[in-house]
């Protein structure tokens, strides 16, 4: 170069001799020669996540109910009985309704007993919700998993490629995926690859909710990537030598976390009503196994003398649905990567 | 002296895909044939307005973009098809400085992640470790050593170029291309950063390319100069030729846009050249000469036949059938050539006297480099405000 522009103004100057000129948060009282930690996006988002009641409370009962779930036979040992004894004392031996007002609510039966055969409902929403969970998140895990891997060759390839999966993404969200279960639910066998029953009829749910899902990931995940892959710093990694391997793990991988955790949040209530959906059919868990969509398609007999045995399992989904999608929703807002800058 | 850089005969054309089967149904031609050279510790502006194919031109020579036809030459050796893994040890040499402070560098990576991607990626161990080499790097743009467990959002948009700066240079690269490095930053800030470019140029000894899209950016910092105008260079010039005596009409039309520095002169006269029109689109340029569509001084001549960039005067190379400020060429080589061009014309009512027309109109304009427009008024359909 020839002639330099010499005029230089010192506001920029200063400012990058003392630091960004937001400093806050930033642990920098311990001495000069300690390296000034950075705020990552990941402390940001978890910032503005704390601050959201709505979402904080969603989390904490989402964690509440994982916790039932898991500890289902514990709680159960000591709030209730076994959930698939039955109590014809507590049943009206005429009408075949529970003894007593409110569906045979009582101190030993916490949320009452199931008409005719006097199970006890607590038992019974408590051992729900370990299939409810397990079966969304398993789901959820898998439509992820597929989800990333396609949508990320999809949009990171691009060509026939990405032209063949999006084809295949379109057939399959216009596919019936509630008739195509119930029928295969019909079909399957008994037992397979030494799971029992109840084992398939999980395997198979997560399975075919798993696999209506990931288009829904896939889509998302693809249009992010396409939008990434052209980022200048994908250009700054290629321009230093990088191969695509290093790109899609370093560059884009790490972005694409933030979209993907959000969906599958999300996702995770949408599978917990399929789930109910498919057990109320009558294509869920088999039954001496408590789901709360077949609690719910049970209650549909008796709603008139014992309408508590429905409002149960019907507010259990609602609360956990209601839960999650609390959660999420926060979860977005917080690793909002508008708000991230 | 041998050319660090030489391109010859340069293109890069995008397929335009259509429908299902993605057959090609035509092109963007970004770049349409380029030839220039990079001398080593030089500076080359490269100007033009938005969508000419500057960018376009920048990625074909660090090979982020495989050309579509001719070549690129970097220290005698052809990279144009090189690949991944061939360009690798490259890479050292050729570096690039993005136009956008925001988008090139990710979001995610502290800022030592970032500068020290270079050695990662090279697999070099600097002296003392690397960690000491970012911190080197961090102040020798201007920035705080100890900052480098920050991450990008952390730092204003001039902060953030010197970021990108410190990573370009990691490598001690011999040839840097800065594309608008400076033009996404608030007017305070660009000078600062220009500044930093010169200084480190001096420092390091470093060959530049530095793509602008207005003249004010490069005017002082190029030692040459080459207006590009729709995948084409128009005018290659030294600084010095190019503004005092500019040869292209698109030359002199984007002189006139730079604000004059000169206040005594800044209210004399508006002598802004508006070029009417939109440029064309690159997927089907105008024939003949691709700026006659805006050009006041175009014939029936231009419409038909391209003309080809010829050295007119020493060190400025132009491609115009009718070039101003051509009064003072002595160089028989520079007239012949554009008389050949005209005897060559396809058209036989094409007026001969034609290219000394112009030059004829404007005699007083040889040391003003933002001249009146003599000839604007009595050629009719003037551009000019
Ligand atoms: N990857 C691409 N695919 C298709 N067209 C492109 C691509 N990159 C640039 N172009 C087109 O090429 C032309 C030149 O673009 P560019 O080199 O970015 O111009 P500049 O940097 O001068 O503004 C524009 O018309 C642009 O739309
Ligand atoms: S060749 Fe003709 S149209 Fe093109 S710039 Fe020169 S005078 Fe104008
Ligand atoms: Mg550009």
């Amino acid at each position: 170069m020839t002639a330099p522009l010499h005029e230089t103004s010192a506001g920029e100057a200063t400012a990058t001799v003392d630091g960004a000129p937001d400093a806050p948060g930033t642990p920098d009282n311990s001495g000069a020669s300690k390296a000034i930690e950075g705020r990552s996006p990941w402390k940001i988002a978890w910032t503005r996540l704390k601050r959201d009641k709505l979402a904080l409370a969603g989390a904490f009962v989402v964690v509440f109910l994982i916790l039932v779930a898991i500890f289902a036979p514990v709680i159960v040992g000591l709030l209730g009985h076994p959930p698939d004894e039955f109590h014809e004392d507590q049943i009206d031996p005429l009408f075949g309704t529970p003894i007593g007002s409110w569906g045979g609510v009582s101190s030993d039966f916490l949320f009452g007993v199931e008409p005719v055969n006097g199970r006890d409902v607590f038992s019974r929403i408590v051992y729900g919700a370990r299939i409810s969970l397990l079966v969304a998140f398993l789901a959820a895990v898998f439509a992820v998993f597929l989800g990333t891997v396609l949508g990320v060759i999809a949009g990171y390839f691009g060509g026939w490629v990405d032209a063949a999966l999006s084809r295949v993404m379109d057939v399959m969200l216009a596919f019936p995926q509630l008739l195509f279960t119930i029928a295969l639910v019909s079909v399957l066998p008994n037992e397979f690859l030494g799971l029992d029953g109840s084992g398939v009829r999980i395997a198979a749910l997560v399975l075919v909710i798993g696999f209506f899902g990931w288009p829904y990931v896939g889509r998302i995940v693809r249009g992010q990537t396409l939008s990434l892959r052209n980022r200048e710093y994908v250009e700054a990694a290629q321009s230093l030598g990088a191969g695509r391997f290093y790109i899609l793990r370093r560059e884009l991988l790490p972005n694409l976390l933030a979209p993907i955790m959000v969906y599958a949040t999300l996702m995770i209530p949408t599978n917990i009503l399929t789930e109910a959906a498919l057990s109320f059919l009558g294509a869920g868990v088999k039954p001496p196994t408590a789901s709360w969509g077949q609690m719910l398609s049970t209650a549909i007999t008796t709603y008139e003398s014992d309408p508590l045995f429905m409002v149960i399992p019907g507010l259990a989904i609602f609360i956990t649905v209601l839960a999650f999608n609390l959660f999420g929703d926060g979860v977005r807002d917080a690793l909002d990567p508008k708000g991230s800058r | 002296m041998e050319p660090l850089l030489k391109v010859n005969g340069l293109k890069k054309h995008f397929p335009i895909k259509k429908g299902l089967l993605q057959r090609q149904t035509g092109a963007v031609k970004a770049v349409d044939g380029l030839d220039f050279e990079v001398y080593p510790g030089e500076t080359l502006g490269v100007v033009g307005e938005s969508g000419c194919g500057k960018s376009t031109m920048g990625r074909l020579i660090t090979r982020l973009l495989e050309p579509t036809d001719g070549t690129v030459e970097f220290q005698g050796t052809d990279i144009s098809h090189l690949g991944v893994s061939g360009m690798r040890p490259l890479r050292r040499d050729i570096q690039m400085i993005f136009q956008d402070p925001y988008g090139s560098l990710n979001p995610r990576h502290t800022v030592g992640t970032i500068v020290s991607a270079p050695f990662k990626l090279q697999g070099v161990e600097p002296e003392g470790g690397v960690k000491k080499e970012v911190q080197r790097l961090l102040g020798l743009v201007g920035l705080n050593p100890e900052h480098y467990n920050r991450y990008p959002h952390e730092f204003s948009g001039g902060q953030r170029q010197r970021i990108g700066i410190a990573r370009a240079l990691a490598l001690k690269p011999k040839l840097v291309v800065a594309d608008e490095p400076v033009s996404a930053l608030d007017v305070s800030i660009q000078a600062q950063v220009v500044n930093l470019l010169d200084d480190l140029q001096q420092e390091l000894g470093l060959t530049y390319v530095i793509i602008a899209h207005d003249l004010s950016v490069i005017r002082h910092v190029s030692d040459r100069i080459a207006v590009m105008y729709l995948g084409k260079i128009v005018e290659l010039a030294d600084r010095k030729s190019l503004y005092e005596s500019p040869m292209h009409p698109y030359t002199r039309a984007l002189m006139s846009a730079v604000p004059i520095p000169d206040p005594r002169r800044r209210g004399a006269k508006s002598d802004r050249i508006l070029l009417k029109g939109d440029v064309p689109s690159p997927i089907a340029p105008p024939p003949g000469c691709r700026f006659h569509t805006r050009c006041w001084k175009a014939t029936d001549l231009c419409k038909t036949q391209e003309p080809p960039l010829l050295e007119l005067r020493p060190g400025q190379r132009v491609a115009c059938h009718h070039p101003e400020n051509a009064e003072g060429v002595t160089i028989p080589a520079a007239r012949e050539s554009v008389d050949v061009t005209i005897t060559k014309a396809p058209q036989p009512t094409e007026p001969k006297p034609e290219p000394s027309k112009p030059e004829a109109a404007e005699p007083a304009e040889a040391e003003a480099p933002t001249p009146a427009e003599p000839e604007a008024a009595a050629e009719g359909d003037a551009p000019k405000e």
